[in-house]
């Protein structure tokens, strides 16, 4: 086993950007800024770069700790020098999707032709734009082809979009935790957390900022749907089970068991620091993902322009994005004579399983990404 | 790893180069290996074992993780040249229906297994045990293996489920066996199509 460990203190940096990004929605944004980190070192023949991308309430803090939070980055289990993404050996960068609220340009952000913040205003990004602004960075670091882009549930989604919109810039695409589009289920639990935002009093039309407030309990709300739909039933029953607060039915709506207290707790914190119009445009990013939608649902000839090698990872509690679905995207790239392996991990934990460091899980990444020629 | 199989050999023999093929159970990947280097096949690799698959993602190799016994459902009809499965069709529980299987999504199908009618098996059963031998290396307690059959009963099978024979090597460890195979060769190696009409 290789000595494994943190990055260090990482600083984000910013990159502006004064070049309209056309938009899949028809809407334009006329200028944006994108917050990323990179770690480890870009080699000479610029040809080790790997992308990591973000899922719902993700940041380009990948790795690493922040010095003034201390806060650590959300896969530093998976990238840092010896561990199964080596910064020894790769440039790993991160970057803050475009509509998010830790740094990018999003809806919490001035918007230049009213001088006011953005809000509901904001256009409507998918997963296809922000390959492209990320596309942009790329060129902005000198970076004409990734070794790697790799991501997890909506992360995954953007890798194999970049495969896709940009087949001759990326080697290699690890689609993990994801799926080829969402399903009836999916969007509809989308769509009651969108309707919790929508409905709080506090939401003022999408421009609470100008009011002064925050729609809290429509934004905690959709964290609660989120988180149940993120645990498996048997990891939240080994987690919680029935256990009561206080060892006994007391007939009240007060928190009495665990889960309650749990989902509470972390739909309370999650309102405190995330945007509720980024949560708006990000489940709706999911919502439209379709690669096959302009090939009249055939994912085969969707993947006809790809040129990557894949590696795609299930897990088998997770039932948000279940292993049937990333099956669906394997035997659509191994009918497009794509090089594709897939495994799918039996881990406890549901669809979060994927930032876990279960051993057979960061074996196989490491084996993949050991594999990857420079 | 080691190419030492001799019947590595007899299968790259029977593969075209560029080729794409379905090996089920494949192991640490070996096999394919061998054939992407002398027949630059484009090779899938079908494993249910977490050890093996990682394995054949340390060894390059594009590796399924799914449980064949389930059927091959998502693969389409006759995608592959050539789907193989070595050695591990004993250890299966349905033998019908992934040979049917084979050849639905490949054009041909190559079968390798112990043949237990092998003279040292029958005489290890005269003496009274379960045959223990280089192809059938476990205890009759711990064996992976379920379906144990001969040469004769697999020419039987092939004939009543309506599957053509292409071709048929017999061996004694790596001396090719041609008089006598259901009693003289240990392991047995078929090249299989579909017939038109099942004649059984």
């Amino acid at each position: 086993m290789k000595a494994q460990h943190s990055v260090g203190i990482v600083v984000p940096q910013t990159a502006h950007f004064s070049d309209p990004l056309p938009l899949k929605s028809g809407g334009v944004l006329p200028r944006y800024d994108l917050v990323y980190e990179t770690y480890g070192t870009l080699n000479a023949a610029r040809s080790n770069a790997v992308l990591v991308c973000h899922a719902l309430s993700g940041s380009h803090h990948v790795a690493g700790v922040h010095a003034d939070s201390g806060a650590e980055g959300w896969w530093d289990n998976l990238v840092g020098p010896g561990k199964p993404l080596d910064t020894r050996r790769f440039f790993v960068i991160g970057v803050n999707n475009l509509g998010g609220c830790y740094g990018s340009t999003g809806p919490n952000c001035i918007n230049p032709a009213t001088g006011k913040p953005w809000g509901a205003d904001f256009p409507f990004v998918t997963v296809e734009d922000w390959v492209d602004a990320q596309a942009r960075l790329a060129d902005r670091l000198g970076i004409e082809r990734f070794a790697a882009v790799v991501g997890g549930s909506l992360g995954g989604m953007q890798a194999l979009s970049w495969t896709l919109q940009y087949p001759d810039r990326v080697a290699h695409a690890l689609v993990i935790a994801s799926a080829p589009k969402l399903t009836a289920q999916n969007i509809a639990f989308n769509e009651v957390a969108r309707q919790a935002i929508l409905k709080d009093p506090e939401f003022h039309g999408g421009h609470y900022y100008e009011h002064g407030v925050v729609p809290t309990r429509g934004l905690a709300l959709a964290r609660m749907i989120g988180h149940i739909t993120y645990l498996s039933d048997d990891a939240m029953g080994q987690k919680f089970g029935r256990a009561l607060r206080h060892d006994k039915p007391v007939f009240s709506y007060d928190v009495e068991f665990e889960i309650e207290s749990y989902l509470r707790y972390q739909g309370d914190k999650f309102a405190g620091f995330f945007d509720a119009n980024t949560y708006l445009l990000t489940t709706k990013a999911l919502d439209y993902y379709d690669p096959a939608f302009d090939y009249n649902g055939d994912l085969v000839a969707a993947l006809g322009r790809a040129k990557a090698d894949y590696l795609v990872v299930s897990f088998s509690t997770d039932w948000r994005f279940a292993p049937s679905r990333s099956r669906e995207i394997v035997y659509a790239l191994m009918h497009s004579d794509r090089r594709v392996s897939y495994t799918e991990i039996d881990c406890p934990a549901g669809h979060d399983s994927f930032l876990l460091d279960d051993p057979q899980y960061h074996g196989i990444l490491r084996a993949y990404i050991d594999n990857i020629r420079l | 790893m080691s190419f030492q199989r001799y019947d590595y050999d007899v299968i790259a023999n029977w593969i075209e180069p560029g080729e794409r093929i379905l090996d089920l159970g494949c192991g640490d990947g070996s096999l394919l290996r061998y054939l992407s280097e002398v027949r630059q096949v484009r090779g899938y690799g079908v494993e249910k074992d977490p050890e093996r698959v990682l394995a054949c993602a340390r060894n390059d190799i594009n590796v399924i993780q799914i449980d064949m016994e389930e059927g091959l459902a998502g693969f389409d009809d006759g995608f592959f040249d050539h789907v193989i499965m070595s050695l591990s069709l004993q250890a299966m529980h349905n033998t019908q229906g992934i040979l049917k299987e084979m050849l639905r999504v490949g054009r041909e199908a190559v079968v390798s297994f112990p043949n237990f009618a092998y003279w040292r098996h029958r005489q290890a059963i005269l003496n009274g045990h379960m045959p223990v031998s280089k192809n059938l290396p476990h205890q009759w307690y711990n064996t992976p293996n379920v379906r144990f059959f001969t040469i004769a009963d697999f020419d039987d099978l092939c004939a009543q489920e309506g599957i053509a024979i292409h071709e048929r090597l017999a061996f004694d460890e790596d001396k090719v066996i041609t008089d006598e195979p259901n009693f003289l060769a240990s392991v047995a190696l078929y090249r299989l199509g579909r017939r038109e009409t099942p004649t059984g």
